[in-house]
């Protein structure tokens, strides 16, 4: 049996505005293992980005418990929560969050400078392969403003590799780019799935999900269904059968 | 995170915001450079007034007759007349800490030579005044004894009466001149001595035996001035009391009675004008203390804005692991390197400025060492002063909020 990475159980997040309590999660379980890619769904107001939250431990449920490679988040306090953070979650975000006028191999580097546990050699080397992985080492040296969208997003996804993470996770990253370069963005996950990685996508997209080979859906703060993709699509054929010139 | 790290990372920020850094520095380089060059000016005139009155011979005792009050009326003290030849008498031979010792009388006139003339002071002093202002002759001799005595119309002349009596070729010795309708023998010339601390010119002066100056000017048994120097500077307090007890004896004053003299040491002198530089140094410097503290606002200032507008930068780096302590040293080590840089390049201003006052005005400046000292230190201290509130602002931030910030 494969090893659980996520053990989620009856997981409450309320937030308290004035005298209203919102129930944003409404008790949620479920499991993820390692190696698996799922794609978590839901509209806007579904409490997927509460969730993610959480789940990046960046904040803490209100009840319930939550286990990331074993170890009880909800007991963590500010600074433990920072080093899970460091150690055991890459992030991937909508916005690509570079740092600007900085190169790529500078802005794959900035998770390990918070690690005091990897030299200055270590850290080159590991971000350069890390630019590897996304096909980007041409790159290294080129500021953000020099990159496309995708290009860009390659360069978060090899910053989230960085520290080499039990789990990806990834919150709306194809939101801010065409059809084209978001299949690319996820052929480029599907191989980091195959090789092994374990990824948590959040997207709106239904299309999206169809790369995915399991789905959550979300609807009020509740799982609405946990499904299994029975044909999971494979970006890169749908690359191959894109037109190589399209509307333009 | 180490040390090593947060250096990188601050300085990197910094590199992404070369312009801005500087225009921040700036503040903390005028202000540290006009600190610097303030206290220079400030330390330089106060050492410019003690290298001058020590020149003037640092072991020498001055003794004048004390303001006094006679049937009612405050007289001034040149007019008060308490010093004698017996009070210089009795200090030759009781007073052990005193080397020499010269009364000093003296009268202005117009001295006349040929067809030219000079408005000038004559003073009649002893055989060992020379002696005691460490004032050689430039050529000729001083005055014997019996010159003393005789009430001798000999004179030593100035420098400056010497320019303003004789045209160039003219040798001064052997020459008579007259001041006020009396003849004078030039029998020495005396060396250019310059101006005092306190802008008088010393060689504009005619010297010539007191007997003289007491018989044939003023008419007058007292003098105006003792002088005296001690055996050597250590002796000069010594010396000092010394004089007090004696003339206090010869004056048969009254324990109770107050002096009516005064015994000034060139040491209270030094020390009285350079509480007046120091004074000045201390304005100047709060001058520019408050230019630093400017500074250190404008710092304040950019770090504020550097904060909100690297909220998403916050986020993002708490997001991948860094803890608040790591958000609040980064922010806190840029703004020390921004003031700390800005000092070094300060103090290097300061330095050239003070150089620069030195050699197109003339003005003596001194750099101390511990001006220096200070500068950087408060220069430290103001980074983390002004630094720390802003840091600590983008350390306390939500990683949630701050990551979804625009």
């Amino acid at each position: 049996m494969k090893k659980k990475i996520v053990q989620i159980d009856d997981l409450k997040r309320e937030f308290i505005m004035g005298d209203e309590t919102v129930r944003a999660l409404q008790g949620i379980s479920f499991d993820v293992e390692e190696g698996e890619f799922l794609t978590i769904m839901g509209s806007s107001g579904s409490g997927k980005t509460t969730l993610l939250n959480i789940l990046g431990c960046l904040d803490k449920p209100s009840g319930g418990t939550y286990f990331l490679d074993g170890i009880n988040v909800r007991l963590l306090n500010r600074n433990e929560l920072s080093v899970i953070r460091n150690k055991k979650i890459g992030f991937i975000f909508q916005a690509y969050n570079l740092l600007p006028r900085t190169n790529a191999l500078e802005n794959v580097q900035l998770p390990l400078y918070y690690n005091a546990a990897v030299s200055a050699r270590a850290r080159k080397e590991r971000a350069e392969k890390a630019l590897q992985a996304v096909k980007l080492e041409s790159r290294m040296y080129h500021y953000p403003n020099q990159l496309s969208g995708g290009q860009q997003q390659r360069v978060a996804i090899a910053r989230a590799l960085v520290n080499d993470p039990i789990v990806i996770l990834a919150d709306e990253a194809t939101g801010n780019l065409d059809t084209r370069t978001s299949y690319e963005i996820m052929a480029l996950l599907q191989e980091l799935n195959h090789q092994g990685k374990t990824i948590i996508f959040v997207t709106h997209e239904q299309d999206i999900a169809a790369f995915s080979r399991r789905t959550i859906m979300l609807r009020d703060g509740q799982i609405l269904k946990d499904v299994m993709n029975q044909q999971v699509r494979s970006a890169k054929d749908m690359l191959t059968a894109m037109p190589v010139t399209n509307e333009y | 995170m180490n040390t090593l790290n947060l250096l990188r990372i601050a300085f990197k920020a910094l590199e992404r915001n070369k312009v801005r850094a500087f225009l921040t520095m700036l503040g903390i380089i005028i202000g540290v450079g006009a600190v610097i060059a303030m206290i220079a000016i400030g330390q330089g005139s106060k050492k410019s007034i003690q290298d001058q009155l020590s020149n003037m011979g640092s072991n020498m005792i001055t003794i004048r007759p004390n303001s006094n009050i006679t049937a009612g009326a405050r007289l001034d003290f040149s007019n008060v007349q308490t010093l004698t030849q017996q009070d210089v008498d009795a200090l030759k031979k009781k007073a052990r800490n005193l080397r020499y010792i010269s009364p000093a009388s003296s009268a202005r006139g117009q001295a006349i030579f040929g067809n030219s003339n000079w408005p000038t002071t004559i003073q009649g002093v002893g055989g060992e005044y020379l002696a005691i202002r460490n004032w050689p002759l430039k050529e000729g001799v001083s005055f014997s004894a019996s010159d003393l005595t005789t009430a001798a119309k000999v004179c030593m002349l100035g420098q400056t009466v010497v320019d303003n009596l004789f045209s160039n070729e003219q040798d001064p010795l052997g020459q008579v001149i007259r001041f006020n309708k009396i003849p004078f023998r030039v029998i020495g010339v005396l060396t250019q001595k310059g101006e005092n601390a306190f802008g008088q010119d010393q060689d504009d002066i005619i010297l010539t035996p007191y007997t003289t100056v007491q018989e044939r000017i003023t008419g007058s048994q007292y003098f105006q001035n003792i002088f005296a120097s001690a055996l050597d500077e250590n002796s000069t307090n010594q010396a000092s009391k010394e004089i007090a007890y004696v003339l206090r004896a010869s004056h048969k004053l009254k324990s109770q009675d107050e002096d009516d003299f005064t015994v000034r040491t060139q040491a209270e002198l030094i020390q009285t004008f350079s509480a007046t530089s120091q004074l000045l140094t201390v304005l100047l410097a709060a001058i520019a203390a408050i230019s630093l503290l400017v500074g250190g606002i404008g710092i304040m200032n950019i770090m504020y804005v550097s904060v909100t507008e690297r909220t998403k930068e916050i986020g993002l780096r708490m997001s991948i692991g860094a803890m608040g302590r790591d958000i609040l040293l980064q922010f806190l080590v840029e703004s020390i390197l921004i003031s700390v840089t800005g000092g070094i390049i300060g103090i290097g201003l300061g330095m050239f400025s003070s150089w620069l006052v030195n050699a197109l005005l003339k003005w003596p400046t001194l750099v101390a060492p511990s001006s220096v000292w200070l500068s950087f230190l408060v220069c430290v201290a103001t980074g983390v002063f002004f630094g720390y509130y802003p840091a600590q602002k983008a350390s306390r931030l939500d990683p949630i909020e701050a990551l979804r910030y625009e």
